[in-house]
């Protein structure tokens, strides 16, 4: 099929070659990363990872993956217009907004 | 007057007469002002809420409305959407969100005429095992205020363990409703994934996540499970079921097992002898009482843990990007750009271990790793699965301890988060399965509770819940009260 | 060195359903701010999806409308990435497992011969919100009432070869798309938006050069510009030793260029994976059945029957067939009785005179096709002329606004006092009046002058206002000579 995402190079690899990339992570995941805790995440991060690559060692051949407990099809809904959303309500909450508008930096395209 | 224990004997004293909703719910909030202070069990109490409810409740028993739940106090776990209350999921990330809407559970509830008291704290998004990663402080445990109670539910468990409300929901993705009922010596139930709608419950991991109900006996959380379960549209993975114990267990309560189960006991689950020997006193009565055991084998269950982690955290990095800053929640000051609104927002918003399950989610899904880890964490989810399957043709429950270790020290494992991930040892095959799964007291160590657990096969809550409510016939353990704060 | 260009088009459908993809708001365009932005297309704690089946019909139907692989098995999957119009922080799309699969369309570019373009696949995905940003001074504008409407991505093979050719295939999409129903291709509201990847190679080389992807393209006349202009400064660059970098770009129609996005993406790593709140899509084969039931006949196969079956001449039968409205209302004026020529002619004449006079659509037309058919009919059995067919259109039209006037066919030519004469008695004598009125010029046309058939058939029409069957005229005038 079309490949419609770029394909990985070597920027967009999570991992450097002194272990995981923590600030790529963050990057992707948008998290600032406070410099004093950026090595004990990477330690935690490491010790997270040697736990989940213990997976590695069974034997998967042939399984196919779960992702869902049951089987089961998507149900469908009828096309129907059944909100009626009052702006006011949901943004009673909002940090910033204005004319009913949400409001955000600008963002240069 | 002093509240009954259970909301069993509340729904008669007020079909009785022998006490109003409204006098209850005072009385509930009395004693919550008074001691949770030592437990910090509730984030948020809706007095004036709850009084209104309770007078409604009052006002229909007068006309002749007989519901059992009518006017029975209850707590929801903070994860719960409840309009035009403040629902915080235990975070600094929504510290200020009112939620607009109501979750199914919370309207199913308020419909069957119960009173929802307040909100209670939790670990973070629910991520935890301790209840010590709330932003709204720790929760203590009322057998012993130095230890933890459990998590994430833990607001819940201790709320019903120590005698501030009789029932509270939960919600139970790796283990957060059985591993804290069994520190705080309550009964807690994770039903079948499906059984109760996921609709405005704050989203953790989407196909590991239940809501179910946490009480001090099975005949009390089956109460609860009756009025919380049900098909809901607005959840596309909730089941249709059709079964009749659940309308049954409401009105007459749970009956005695139909005949002698056989209960497996799988080799896995009992390979550290210190967590056998409370299971062996249960074991020991339930045999007494004509049910036979087998050992079986569940043979993935140490890859559980690692791929629970795997899937959870990579579902929870893409649930929670949502919190941004943008349109509610915790916004950052003067952010100078987008990115940096984003930045700054979720750093200040979102605790340690919150952050740490985002880092390792967004890892495993990265490009690149997608296959080895995802892919094959689900691999494995299907292997885990089919030893259930294939356990359950050969018993009909099966009996494990809840937790390898009854409540540990508020601080002791805090600084590792892989221990602290092995609590859930127990619990996270039956998330990773769907399978439903109850933990009840049977016994005590060093003077601290211990839970054992009960699995049933897909939607036979009935079965546990049977076997459960039986052992509470004939054993006290559950009606056991912590001393220290009573 | 002489290059090729190599097309290839991600069209972006807006679904013309009712409510969104996954939610129960409402798609219609131009609410206030946020007024059609319920819990679930905020984002809010705990929301859920649950799918719209019209929009799964509509794929479908798209699907069968290009000959495409129908896949029964589909699976939503969460593509993650930030944006502040994008309230989840993942839009739910179709990735690996999408709905549709390989299919094709014939496209007819203005300078060229009809062609095959391939389409690999469509997926049904969600749309975003909308960003505004000079609304504010120092902020942007969002307006999450966009954020939900169900959208299908169809994606070309890079199968064309000259930006002709792609305006070519983004027309021939957007007609399809409005013919069978799944949207009002109206793209100044944004119902269909286009994303162009374009490269260039060396003439013969067979190895793809590296493509760039320029963004949201909204007309088929800035498609061609964009892409003929991005085409020539890909060629300018590879000329003077440069390279390619494969990049997003905006075009630019003031300027006519396409200048490089500034990256409002750090990495493209989506973390594409299947969105655990919603079920493998799974349809039946009786669905499709269904589905492929409602499909109308569609325009190729249309205009081949107007031409083998009703024998109309290739440019009016592309005409008619080429749009649904116009295609439904000239079958259903055959099917009343009229014959295909005069229907094609007076639908592409007189009618289409006055729906362009009136600004009016031919589906909201006042004459409807029935009484087209009957009025074509008394033409072909002589009760009107044509030019008396063209008072009764006028009176028609009129009718057909005024609900109480009387607009049956016949009941108008009587009241109109329209019907030719073609009484052979009441003719001739007429014409024996006249020629006894008019001996000289009887003479003159008796003695081979034919300009006075003329003088002696206007003569009629005058004494008949009009009405005389002009054949009947002639033949009995000539009858007389």
């Amino acid at each position: 099929m079309t490949d419609n995402t770029i394909k990985p190079s070597d920027e967009d690899s999570p991992e450097s070659s002194d272990g995981i990339d923590v600030a790529h992570l963050s990057a992707l995941a948008r998290l600032a990363l406070n410099p004093e805790t950026t090595s004990a995440v990477a330690a935690d991060l490491q010790s997270i990872v040697a736990l989940i690559d213990s997976m590695q060692s069974v034997d998967t051949q042939g399984i196919e993956p779960l992702s869902h407990p049951f089987d089961g099809s998507a149900r469908l809904r009828a096309d129907e217009i059944t909100e009626n959303p009052d702006p006011e309500h949901f943004q009673r909450s909002a940090p910033a907004t204005s004319d009913q508008y949400y409001l955000v930096p600008r963002v240069v395209e | 007057m002093k509240y009954v224990s259970s909301l069993r004997e509340m729904s008669q004293a007020l079909a009785d007469g022998e006490v109003s909703s409204a006098e209850l719910t005072q009385d509930h909030l009395a004693r919550i002002k008074e001691v949770d202070p030592q437990l910090n069990s509730f984030i948020t109490l809706t007095e004036e809420e709850a009084m209104a409810q309770a007078s409604a409740a009052d006002a229909l028993r007068s006309q002749g409305d007989r519901r059992p739940t009518l006017g029975l106090p209850i707590a929801h776990k903070d994860i719960f959407c409840t309009k035009g209350i403040l629902t915080t999921a235990g975070s600094k990330m929504l510290g200020n969100f009112v939620a607009p809407y109501d979750a199914t559970v919370v309207t199913k509830m308020a419909d069957a005429g119960m009173v929802s008291i307040g909100k209670t704290n939790m670990d973070e998004f629910a991520m935890g095992s301790s209840n010590e990663n709330s932003y709204f402080g720790p929760v203590a445990n009322p057998w012993d205020t130095d230890r933890v109670p459990g998590g994430s539910s833990g607001g819940s468990a201790a709320a019903v363990a120590g005698g501030l409300v009789a029932g509270a929901t939960g919600t139970d993705t790796g283990g957060s409703i059985r591993q804290p009922a069994a520190l705080c010596g309550i009964t807690g139930l994770k039903p079948t994934y499906g059984r109760v709608s996921r609709f405005g419950m704050i989203a953790f991991a989407s196909s590991l996540d239940h809501a179910g109900p946490m009480a001090r006996s099975a005949e009390d959380a089956a109460l609860m499970l009756s009025v919380m379960a049900g098909f809901d549209p607005r959840d596309s993975t909730s089941a249709k079921r059709d079964d009749a114990w659940l309308a049954d267990m409401l009105h007459s309560g749970i009956a005695e097992p139909e005949r002698p189960m056989v209960i497996g006991l799988p080799d896995q689950y009992y390979e550290n002898s210190s967590n056998q020997e409370s299971v062996t006193a249960a074991r020991q009565e339930l045999e007494k009482l004509g049910h036979t055991f087998k050992r079986v084998s569940l043979p993935h269950t140490d890859a559980a843990t690692p791929v629970y982690y795997v899937l959870a955290s990579a579902e929870a990095s893409t649930n929670l990007s949502r919190y941004d800053g943008v349109r509610y929640g915790h916004r950052c000051e003067n952010p100078t750009s987008l990115q940096d609104l984003y930045e700054r927002s979720r750093e200040e918003g979102f605790g340690d271990e919150v952050k740490l399950r985002i880092l390792t989610g967004t890892y495993t899904l990265s490009v690149g790793y997608f296959d080895a880890y995802y892919l094959k964490a689900q691999k494995i989810r299907r292997l885990i699965t089919q030893d259930f399957d294939n356990a359950f043709a050969e018993v009909d429950l099966l009996l494990t301890p809840t937790s390898p270790t009854p409540a540990f020290r508020k601080g002791q494992l805090t600084d590792d988060p892989v221990a602290m991930y092995q609590q859930d040892l127990y619990t996270v095959p039956t998330s990773l399965a769907g399978l439903p799964a109850m933990s009840l007291p049977c016994g005590f160590s060093q003077g601290m509770p211990m839970g054992m657990q009960l699995i049933a096969p897909a939607f036979r809550e009935d079965l546990a819940l049977g076997l459960a409510a039986q052992f509470q016939r004939h054993t006290d353990w559950h009606l056991k009260r912590p001393g220290e704060i009573n | 060195m002489s290059w090729e260009a190599v097309i290839g088009l991600e069209i972006h459908v807006q679904l013309a359903t009712r409510s969104k993809i996954f939610s129960g708001a409402s798609i219609a365009y131009g609410a206030a701010p946020n007024a059609q932005a319920c819990n679930i297309d905020l984002g809010l704690p705990g929301v859920l999806p649950v799918l719209n089946e019209r929009a799964v019909e509509m794929a479908v139907r798209f699907g069968l409308a290009i000959g495409a692989q129908i896949n029964l098995h589909s699976i939503f999957d969460r593509k993650n990435y930030f944006y502040a119009d994008l309230p989840k922080g993942y839009q739910i799309s179709q990735f690996e497992t999408p709905i549709v699969g390989q299919g094709s369309i014939t496209i007819t570019p203005e300078s060229g011969s009809p062609r095959t373009v391939g389409i690999t696949r469509a997926h049904l995905e969600e749309d975003a919100g909308k960003s505004i940003h000079d609304l504010y001074s120092g902020q942007t504008a969002i307006d999450l009432n966009r954020a939900g409407t169900p959208l299908l991505e169809i994606v070309s093979e890079p199968d064309m070869r000259t930006a002709q050719e792609a305006s070519a295939y983004f027309r021939q999409i957007h007609t399809l798309a409005r013919y069978i129903g799944i949207c009002d291709g109206n793209l100044a509201e944004g119902s269909m938006r286009c994303d162009a990847n374009v490269s260039v190679r060396p003439t013969g080389q067979a190895e793809f050069g590296e493509r760039t992807e320029i963004k949201n393209i909204n007309s088929f006349r800035f498609v061609e510009q964009a892409i003929e202009h991005e085409i020539a400064r890909q060629i300018d660059v590879l000329e003077s030793g440069g390279t390619i970098h494969r990049e997003t770009r905006l075009y630019d129609p003031d300027k006519d260029e396409t200048r490089s996005m500034r990256s409002k993406e750090l990495s493209n790593d989506y973390r594409y994976f299947p969105d655990p709140d919603l079920m493998p899509l799974n349809i039946s084969e009786e669905f499709v059945s269904r589905v492929r039931d409602t499909l109308p006949e569609l325009p190729d196969a249309r205009c081949r029957r107007y031409c083998d079956d009703l024998g109309l001449p290739a440019g009016d039968a592309e005409y008619i067939s080429s749009d649904i409205d116009r295609a439904n209302y000239f079958d259903q004026t055959v099917s009343a009785g009229a014959s295909a020529k005069q229907a094609a002619n007076w639908m592409m004449g007189e009618l289409s005179a006055y729906l362009n006079r009136h600004g009016t659509n031919i589906a909201d037309s006042p004459v409807t096709p029935s009484q087209m058919a009957q009025l074509i009919q008394r033409i072909d059995d002589a009760t009107l002329s044509s030019k008396t067919a063209k008072t009764l259109f006028d009176a028609l039209w009129e009718a057909g606004a005024d609900n109480s006037a009387v607009t049956e066919v016949d009941a108008l030519i009587d009241s109109l006092n329209l019907a030719q004469v073609s009484d052979d008695g009441a003719l001739t004598q007429i014409i024996d009046d006249l020629i006894t009125a008019n001996p000289k010029q009887f003479e003159e046309l008796r003695g081979g002058k034919n300009k006075m058939l003329g003088f002696f058939v206007g003569q009629v029409m005058k004494a008949t206002q009009g009405k005389a069957n002009p054949q009947q005229v002639n033949e009995i005038i000539r009858s007389k000579l």
